[in-house]
């Protein structure tokens, strides 16, 4: 029996997991996945949202600025990548600038410090491929852009780190309330704690209705995106947002904290909560709208799309705590967009509600930092050399376009928590993440994986289940 | 710092073809830098035959062609480095490369030859709208997987995009045990060499759909299979057409991208229509001392002429070295080829007469299939070459030789033309 089971290993349910493991208990999480940052937390625009959106009073609004303040201390400490790139909102017309003093005046109440409106000129003069059209922007610099997999992965193996134990490949299938105890139906078995956090992302509302009569309703909101090649970097270097009108909500386009320049999310809602397609039609909307945000984006320069669902909750609201009617079960529910901005204060809350609940002291030998896998090219060139001298498989380049080598897939392989499959290596260390999407290195990663993991060729998969990358040997079947 | 005469970006055969011409030519110092762990590049892993009927009037696969260049190169006691990757070449020829022994160097260069190849257009790049699971490869991927590793990717498989590539892997598919539902071709002609299209597809019966693209990958974890739609003449999918197919591979061949980003980086000036450098008849870069040859410079369809070609860019680059022709102040400004009515580029951009050897093979692309067609080339407004082509198709390159005595002896030349032109006017 645990003292504490998260449901989910996406950034909610690590940032709770990390901020749990400050203190004594026991605890274990629980991922349908094969690896951590799996669902929503992995498609998704990175963006560190500055605080103006949410509704004045919400606890939203209070996450948003919290978990925004938060990024630059905790990504030293655990050393993932984040930048404060700035945000614009920009809009069309002068009587949408009535729609941007809103925001500004929201944002003042949400704490949100440093806002200012901007006129065309300054505006185009910070984003000279800024659309003709745009009037006017509401510039807020403590906007900014993190790695969604840095972020989430950091706080899982910090968690793992601090004694929180990984389950992976263990569906939650159905929970009951025992005496003292919550027990959990998984396809690998029961498994009892004395407290639930439900981080189950799109799938928040189905925990939450078992043990609870007042229901929740969780709708997945697909967001397709397409993202660029390193060569369009600097075509944009903030966020930027157009500002919602009569025509809807508009596209962002942002750089990315390793330099390319991405552009989404579209917004439908549908049933499959497993919908990560994307489609014609999403593809088509997202590249014209953003037509009407930039000038002249450079399309042929796409390396890759993809969709990620938001867990849209009827009330587009955070539900975290527990439900009256289900005690030592704390939901951790509607957690979309700013929801990954937020994650550092959400683990932090959940974390103070569970601890209190549990009555849990701290532990001694907490450790608080981690580090990443080291990026010796991002050293000034004396230290790389060096660094590549002590570490000779640094100086062996296995994906060429992220210039990632042969010492960083080992380390992804071999660290806490690490990865199992090539999109496990792809999210740590970027291998494949460039514009020739895994052509050269795919083969590459799949001989260390074999060799580090001691696999079978044919057991390798690109995302574990049924995702294995061949199917056979040549001539097995003639 | 090292230091060398010449430095080669790539062991492939452009790079082998260089590095033999250039010493040949009378380069002190060859180095040649290769990424992976043998020489010979792409060819290792076509293992199909067809090399080599030009260069060797004998039918060889890739790693045989590749083989006797391998062999020249070790006879002449040519220097290379494998498993060594270029990170940088500076302006000033300083070409910084890492590998696992030497860590990260750096070498002066006198002259530098770019050979670094192509790569494949990925998914992510032609939109494809679905899921994205385990399955999906481009038709090289693929080819290295079967050829070297031993896999076979999948059981049943749909091919988007006749490419050379993505044809010679439908037959290796068919051949180690797969099903091969479909080729389908966006364009309405395909992009490969018509040997190709009759040796690897009519021969294992095995479906061509033209103008035709994949419009949905269905399956969540491996490919379960594709929707297979017809296209308008903008490419646009017609509604009503659409076809499903399962499988669980999708096979990408659909087009190769020249491996510019070091040379972008230099400062190298780069040809949107062919997304290689632009070069003169020397095959200089913009660049000074810097040479470019093979798939780096403009895709190729056979390897025997990557060889002839590489051979000139190494010939060049070691009496660049030698303080020849590169040293001397040619007496005749360059001469812009223009690509005309029909052509979409040409190889190179500019000739300059006082500083060609004999006569300079001009290589160029169509921009669609033409029937009994002429390939003319002007200079200024006077045609000198008029020459009949039964066929012409983009997946074949063409080319013309021009006489260096031709264009000296032509007065006030300004600029040389190449088109394709219809019916000799009566």
């Amino acid at each position: 029996m645990y003292d504490v089971v998260i449901i989910g290993a996406g950034v909610s349910g690590a940032a709770s997991a990390r901020e749990l493991s400050r203190y004594q208990l026991d605890i274990c999480v629980v991922e349908k996945e094969e690896d951590v940052c799996c669902g929503t937390s992995k498609a998704n625009s990175g963006i560190v949202h500055a605080g103006f959106d949410a509704e004045s009073g919400s606890l939203m609004a209070k996450l948003n600025v919290e978990g925004n303040q938060m990024m630059d201390k905790l990504s030293k400490e655990l050393d993932f990548p984040f930048q404060r790139n700035g945000s614009l909102v920009i809009c069309f017309s002068d009587a949408e600038r009535r729609g941007l003093q809103e925001l500004y005046e929201r944002g003042i109440r949400n704490g949100v410090t440093g806002l200012r409106i901007l006129g065309r000129e300054e505006l185009a003069g910070m984003e000279p491929n800024i659309s003709d059209g745009a009037v006017a922007a509401l510039y807020a610099p403590t906007g900014g852009i993190v790695c969604p997999f840095g972020m989430n992965i950091a706080f899982a193996e910090n968690a793992a780190v601090n004694g929180v134990e990984f389950r992976f490949g263990t569906e939650v299938l159905g929970i009951t309330k025992k005496e003292g105890a919550w027990a959990l139906e998984t396809s690998q078995g029961e498994i009892e704690a004395r407290f639930v956090v439900n981080a189950a992302g799109v799938y928040a509302d189905k925990f939450h209705n078992m043990v609870s009569a007042r229901k929740l309703h969780i709708t997945p909101r697909r967001g397709e995106y397409c993202l660029l090649d390193h060569s369009a970097q600097g075509f944009v270097r903030h966020t930027v947002f157009r500002l919602p009108n009569q025509f809807g909500k508009g596209v962002l386009v942002t750089p990315t904290v390793h330099g390319n320049i991405l552009v989404g999310p579209t917004a439908k809602d549908i049933e499959d909560r497993e919908g990560t397609n994307t489609t014609q039609e999403g593809l088509e909307e997202l590249l014209g709208k953003a037509g009407d945000t930039v000038k002249g984006l450079p399309v042929r320069q796409v390396i890759t799309s993809f969709a990620g669902l938001r867990a849209h909750e009827d009330g587009h609201a955070f539900h975290i705590g527990e439900p009256e009617d289900a005690k030592g079960f704390v939901d951790c529910a509607g957690i979309e967009s700013p929801g990954l901005t937020s994650a550092p204060a959400i683990g932090r809350m959940v974390a103070g509600i569970v601890r209190d609940l549990a009555g849990a002291a701290k532990k001694e030998g907490f450790i608080g930092t981690r580090k990443g896998i080291p990026d010796p090219k991002a050293l000034p060139q004396e230290a790389w050399v060096a660094w590549v001298r002590e570490h000779p498989a640094y100086g062996n380049i296995i994906c060429r376009c992220e210039m990632v080598s042969e010492g960083e897939i080992i380390d992804a392989i071999q660290r806490p928590l690490g990865a199992k499959s090539l999109d496990g290596v792809k999210r740590r260390t970027r291998a494949g993440m460039g514009r020739c999407q895994s052509g050269f290195c795919s083969p590459k990663v799949m001989e260390i994986l074999a060799r580090e993991c001691g696999l079978d060729y044919l057991g390798i998969t690109k995302a574990g289940g049924e995702s294995r990358l061949a199917a056979g040997m040549n001539k097995d079947r003639l | 710092m090292l230091s060398y005469d010449i430095v080669i970006i790539g062991g492939g055969p452009a790079g082998l073809a260089a590095a033999l011409s250039a010493q040949k030519r009378g380069a002190g110092s060859i180095l040649v830098l290769e990424r992976d762990k043998e020489l010979g590049g792409i060819l290792n892993q076509c293992i199909h035959n067809g090399f080599g009927l030009h260069t060797f009037q004998e039918e060889l696969t890739g790693p045989e062609y590749a083989w006797r260049f391998i062999l020249q190169v070790q006879e002449a006691g040519i220097a290379y480095k494998l498993n060594t990757m270029a990170v940088d070449i500076r302006r000033n020829k300083v070409v910084v490369a890492m590998n696992r022994e030497d860590g990260i160097f750096e070498i002066q260069a006198k002259a530098v030859i770019l050979a670094m190849g192509c790569r494949e257009r990925p998914r992510g790049a032609l939109n494809i709208p679905g899921y994205r699971p385990a399955g999906i490869y481009s038709a090289g991927t693929a080819q290295r997987l079967v050829n070297m590793d031993g896999l076979l990717p999948g059981r049943e498989a749909v091919i988007l995009g006749s490419g050379d590539i993505g044809l010679i892997m439908a037959r290796r598919l068919a051949l180690e045990g797969a099903k091969v539902k479909l080729v389908a071709e966006l364009l309405p002609y395909s992009g490969g060499l018509k040997r190709n299209i009759v040796q690897c597809l009519d021969d294992f019966g095995i479906p061509l759909k033209l103008s035709h693209t994949v419009v949905e990958i269905r399956g969540k974890e491996r490919v379960e299979g594709v929707v297979v739609a017809q296209v308008d003449a903008n490419h646009r999918p017609i509604p009503g057409t659409e076809e499903y197919y399962t499988c669980d591979t999708l096979l990408l061949s659909c087009g190769l991208i020249p491996e510019n980003e070091l040379s972008r980086r230099m400062g190298v000036e780069i040809s949107p229509a062919t997304a290689g450098p632009w070069v003169n008849e020397c095959l200089e870069t913009s660049v000074a001392g810097v040479f470019a040859c093979g798939n780096v410079l403009h895709v190729h369809d056979l390897v025997d002429f990557v060889s002839e070609e590489a051979a000139a860019a190494g010939r060049h680059a070691a009496e660049y070295v030698l303080g020849g022709a590169g040293a001397l102040p040619p007496a005749h400004a360059d001469v812009p080829i223009q690509p005309g009515q029909g052509v979409r580029y040409t190889v190179p951009r500019v000739m300059n007469p006082a500083r060609m050897d004999g006569e300079h093979k001009v290589r160029f692309r169509v921009g669609g299939v033409y029937k009994g067609c002429y390939i003319s080339v002007y200079l200024n407004h006077d045609r000198i070459i008029h020459r009949k082509r039964p066929v012409m198709a983009p997946g074949e390159m063409e080319e013309v030789l021009l006489k260096k005595e031709q264009l000296l002896a032509f007065p006030d030349l300004s600029q040389i033309t190449v088109k394709i032109e219809g019916q000799e006017p009566a």
